[in-house]
């Protein structure tokens, strides 16, 4: 199987061409779990952490570009990816946010939080990115941090016990 | 010590000694603390005398099934003529629980010295730890100390100059609930989508890879090395009274409560002592309504259920509800019941895997039925429908995510039905649009 003749991603409106990402350090990577595993199909979820860290999300060039390294068809991958949450299908802000509102955090004020992120970050709903291409951000189910009311998830960063006080604040460290 | 509050004096704390101790995260830190003597010893013993002194230790798995761990282990081939693996469940994502992130989160060291006990005495060389996608610092942590266990040759081809081979694989998850149901985890680590597969055959015989595989919880994995150093009748003496629930449990309480956390209590303790003494009970000026003392994924207890339980797996049946992963959710006077109760059935309509019917959908309208009402459009004959969906929801599908549903519905239901009565009469305004 091959990757399309002419692959492009859109992103901001203008078409660019796909660079591959598993090439060179990236590719090592990959090929150092082979090992730990017995099939290839098993480092596929590694395999998308890794487009969506170099790229943000994984566009469907990248889709037909990690079926041909692990030897799937693009249609298989694609089906993984959209099961899981987290791998992202379109292109995000620069910075992801994250705001779990289950029931725990909900009663402890969790929609309040929401409100206060759409409004500082200036994404104005759930699932839009800023003007400014700066943040995104999206309610997500139980966190897994329900003691420390709200949770939320700012990239990488895990930050506990949010209030919609402390929320200008916090966004300060996201340029 | 305790983590975020100093340990209480009736808590028995054993898991959660080094909770707050940033010192217990490293190889050398964990090992001054006591740490690889578990390994050093099971390595040296047999798989049998191993899987046994589990067994008599009575530890019941901590995820949510409370299935005995040791007969658990038991199931696997005594003969390895195909790779074992082990599977730790380190998908905390029930809502509710977040015990399993500050094992990870303080004693890294503990988690791996118990997965490697388990993966020997189960006659696994590798396993795997699959670690949910959101839980970013849990990974870090973990992930320096796998590496460091590596360098300081606690785990591979020699593990501890026992000659055995033990490899620990961290796996991340990529975000969905369901893949902490064994068999989805299972196809999930295969780099597949989270769907749980029907069983038999169970996971011992085959599972992971089409393998004889054991999955158990992180809690579970990491109280193990404790009963290899202190003995099977010490840990089962941990116990007040009812000799089918021994050791300690860790309790995550969360929701309208003073003091948020995690407290470590023996097998039995009264829940009342959990709720007050412990967590200090509920903020100034109001009353305890609801408690969900097991996860979302159980019934929902009124104060005077949740006052007069006994905290074991046992002692909550009682009372019409289950342990399950023992989080507590705590919800006081101000808490409107039928929005919770949407709230949850909507995680479940989100978390769905969508592969039987009955979830799929009974998910879904669950969901539904309930905005309709909160919007004040709701009607007698919905207690019913809702009531339909759920018998639908139990029993009928490949794994439990719908029963789940169907608990919070049929219990809120039960329990607080004026609270749904009030929108359907209008005595109470919408608590949102119509859609």
């Amino acid at each position: 199987m091959s990757s399309q003749a002419n692959p492009t991603v859109t992103h901001g409106g203008h078409d660019v061409p796909h660079q591959p990402v598993f090439v060179g350090e990236t590719l090592a990577r990959l090929e150092a779990l082979y090992p730990k595993y017995p099939t290839k199909m098993a480092c596929l979820l590694p395999a998308l952490w890794m487009v969506q860290e170099a790229r943000g999300w994984i566009s469907e060039p990248a889709i037909n570009e990690v079926a041909e390294v692990l030897e799937l068809t693009p249609a298989y991958v694609k089906g993984v990816v959209t099961f899981y949450t987290m791998y992202h299908t379109h292109p995000v802000g620069r910075h992801f946010i994250q705001v779990c509102t289950t029931s725990p955090c909900n009663i402890c004020g969790a929609e309040d939080v929401v409100k206060a992120l759409l409004q500082a970050t200036g994404c104005g709903e759930l699932g839009a990115t800023s003007p400014d291409g700066r943040f995104t951000v999206i309610e997500v189910e139980c966190l897994g941090a329900c003691g420390f009311p709200t949770p939320i998830l700012i990239d990488d960063d895990f930050i506990e016990s949010v209030t919609p006080a402390s929320v200008p604040g916090l966004l300060q460290r996201y340029a | 010590m305790g983590y975020p509050h100093p340990s209480h004096p009736k808590e028995t704390v054993v898991l959660s000694q080094y909770f707050g101790d940033a010192g217990a995260r490293t190889y050398d830190g964990w090992v001054e603390r006591g740490g690889y003597a578990a390994l050093r010893k099971a390595l040296g013993m047999t798989r049998e005398a191993l899987i046994e002194e589990v067994k008599a230790s009575g530890l019941r798995g901590r995820g949510g099934a409370g299935f005995p761990t040791g007969l658990k282990w038991s199931f696997m081939p005594k003969e390895v003529v195909r790779p074992h693996y082990l599977v730790c469940n380190a998908d905390e994502s029930e809502p509710g629980t977040f015990k399993d992130r500050e094992i990870m989160r303080w004693t890294p060291h503990a988690l791996i010295e118990g997965c490697a006990v388990a993966a020997y005495a189960i006659g696994a060389e590798r396993c795997y730890i699959y670690i949910r996608g959101e839980f970013t610092e849990p990974w870090r942590i973990m992930s320096a100390a796998v590496e460091e266990a590596y360098a300081r040759g606690g785990l591979g081809g020699n593990a501890l100059g026992s000659g055995k081979r033990v490899d620990i694989v961290l796996h991340r998850g990529a975000g969905a609930y369901i893949c902490g149901e064994e068999t989805a985890m299972m196809n999930s680590l295969e780099g597949k989508r989270g769907n749980p597969r029907i069983k038999p055959p169970f996971p011992a015989v085959s599972g992971v890879f089409g393998m004889p595989t054991t999955i158990n919880n992180v809690e579970t994995l990491a109280a193990v090395p404790h009963i290899i150093n202190r003995g099977a009748a010490w840990y089962k003496s941990l116990c007040l009274g009812n000799p089918k629930s021994t050791g300690t449990k860790l309790i995550s309480i969360c929701g309208h409560i003073q003091r948020p956390g995690n407290y470590e209590v023996t097998m039995g303790t009264p829940l009342k002592e959990i709720l007050y003494d412990m967590a200090g009970g509920p903020r100034p000026g109001r009353t305890i309504k609801a408690v969900i003392p097991g996860g979302s994924s159980v019934p929902i207890m009124t104060r005077d259920e949740a006052e007069a339980a006994l905290f074991d797996y046992e002692g909550i049946v009682e009372k019409g509800s289950m342990l399950g992963s023992a989080g507590l959710i705590v919800m006081d006077d101000t808490t409107d019941m039928v929005y919770q109760i949407w709230r949850l059935a909507r995680f479940y309509a989100h978390e769905s895997c969508a592969q039987c019917t009955q979830c799929r959908e009974g998910t879904a309208w669950t969901t539904k039925v309930l905005e309709r009402i909160l919007a004040g459009k709701g009607k007698q004959a919905d207690f019913q429908l809702l009531l339909d969906l759920s018998e639908n929801m139990t029993g009928k599908t490949i794994c439990v995510l719908s029963d789940s549903c169907a608990a919070p519905v049929v219990s809120g239901i039960q329990k607080f039905r004026s609270e749904f009565e009030a929108y359907m009469a209008g005595s109470r305004e919408p608590a949102m649009a119509a859609v």
